[in-house]
């Protein structure tokens, strides 16, 4: 029970640093306009990524290939006709857990 | 750079909110399937809630409680945590910009931070506050709220898995990336991002892949 606790514990207090270090350390100071042009293009490099992982992502590392993809591809193409965030969201959950009842 | 008067027609708190709605639902759904894993990984049922609390962050969590519950130790269960959630760094410091107040509001306003809610949150480029506060809070209570129902009450509901939620994560990324990608530079950086976490994935463990794709943003630094 003791491990369970240090564990949570070193693992809350070690996020909630990483979390607030950009803040405590830039505070309202205004970036380099170089840092603040890579900044601006964290959000695509990272969101590419996160597809990626999410999708593709073994439970331990590596590449698992399953309903997920299904479920993105569906995705896509409910973007290509403009869907709402919603919708897209909706359209991906329900083709992947149709793909899995018929699996 | 502070924001001391925002545009009226700006997004509010509430407008946060309604936007994580959609994945709030599977936020909830692996909270609960988190604290059932938990304490069925022998975390009992108050140390998972106060991990959800604390940490916040659902692929870190899940990956501390399965290295325990493998017996794999404190050591690597805190080491598989921390590198998971390094990309907080690189992520905090692009919401760094758009917090106000003193340093213990901007420190508590920056725990709000996960991937679902800095990815509703930006806007041209930059953070939005008010929608980064709103998606937070939603998804702070959908997934904390989850984890206690999951310690509590065991598996109400199937798995996540086979409802299909899994999926709605990528799907809400692939979403709001295409809403990211304007311009050659921002395109190169999202080509550049995949291009790194699918090359590192095979070899690198859990996290990795994801704090190394953020190197790509530095394709943005050569001008402006």
């Amino acid at each position: 029970m003791t491990a369970v606790w240090v564990t949570v514990a070193a693992v809350g207090l070690a996020t909630m640093a990483i979390k607030a270090a950009g803040t405590l350390l830039v505070g309202d100071r205004t970036l380099p306009p170089r840092a603040q042009g890579a900044l601006e293009h964290l959000a695509p490099a990272l969101l590419a990524a996160l597809v990626v992982s999410q999708a593709l992502g073994g439970s331990g590392g590596g590449f698992a290939v399953d309903a997920r993809l299904a479920g993105l591809a569906a995705a896509a193409v409910a973007l290509v006709f403009r869907a709402p965030l919603l919708l897209v969201v909706t359209v991906a959950a329900a083709t992947a857990a149709l793909v899995r009842a018929l699996a | 750079m502070r924001h001391p008067t925002r545009p009226s027609g700006g997004p509010g708190y509430l407008d946060g909110v309604r936007a994580a709605a959609p994945i709030g639902i599977a936020a909830f759904a692996f909270g609960l399937s988190f604290g059932v894993l938990a304490r069925s990984a022998g975390m009992g049922r108050l140390a998972p809630v106060v991990m959800s609390l604390t940490t916040f962050a659902g692929s870190a969590q899940f990956a501390a409680a399965s290295i325990l519950a493998a017996g794999g130790g404190v050591a690597a269960a805190v080491a598989a945590a921390v590198l998971l959630n390094l990309r907080y760094g690189p992520m905090g410091l692009s919401a760094a910009s758009t917090l106000e107040g003193p340093w213990w509001r901007r420190a508590l306003a920056a725990q709000l931070v996960v991937d679902e809610s800095w990815a509703i949150a930006q806007r041209d480029g930059r953070i939005d506050r008010h929608l980064l506060v709103g998606a937070g809070l939603l998804l702070a209570v959908g997934w904390v709220g989850g984890t206690a129902v999951g310690a509590l009450a065991g598996d109400l509901v199937a798995d996540p898995a086979s409802l299909g939620l899994d999926a709605a994560f990528p799907a809400l990324f692939l979403a709001l990336l295409a809403g990211q990608i304007k311009g050659r530079s921002r395109l190169l950086a999202a080509i550049g991002g995949a291009l790194i976490a699918l090359a590192l994935m095979p070899v690198a463990g859990p996290g990795v892949p994801i704090i190394a794709a953020s190197l790509a943003c530095l394709v943005g630094a050569r001008r402006s």
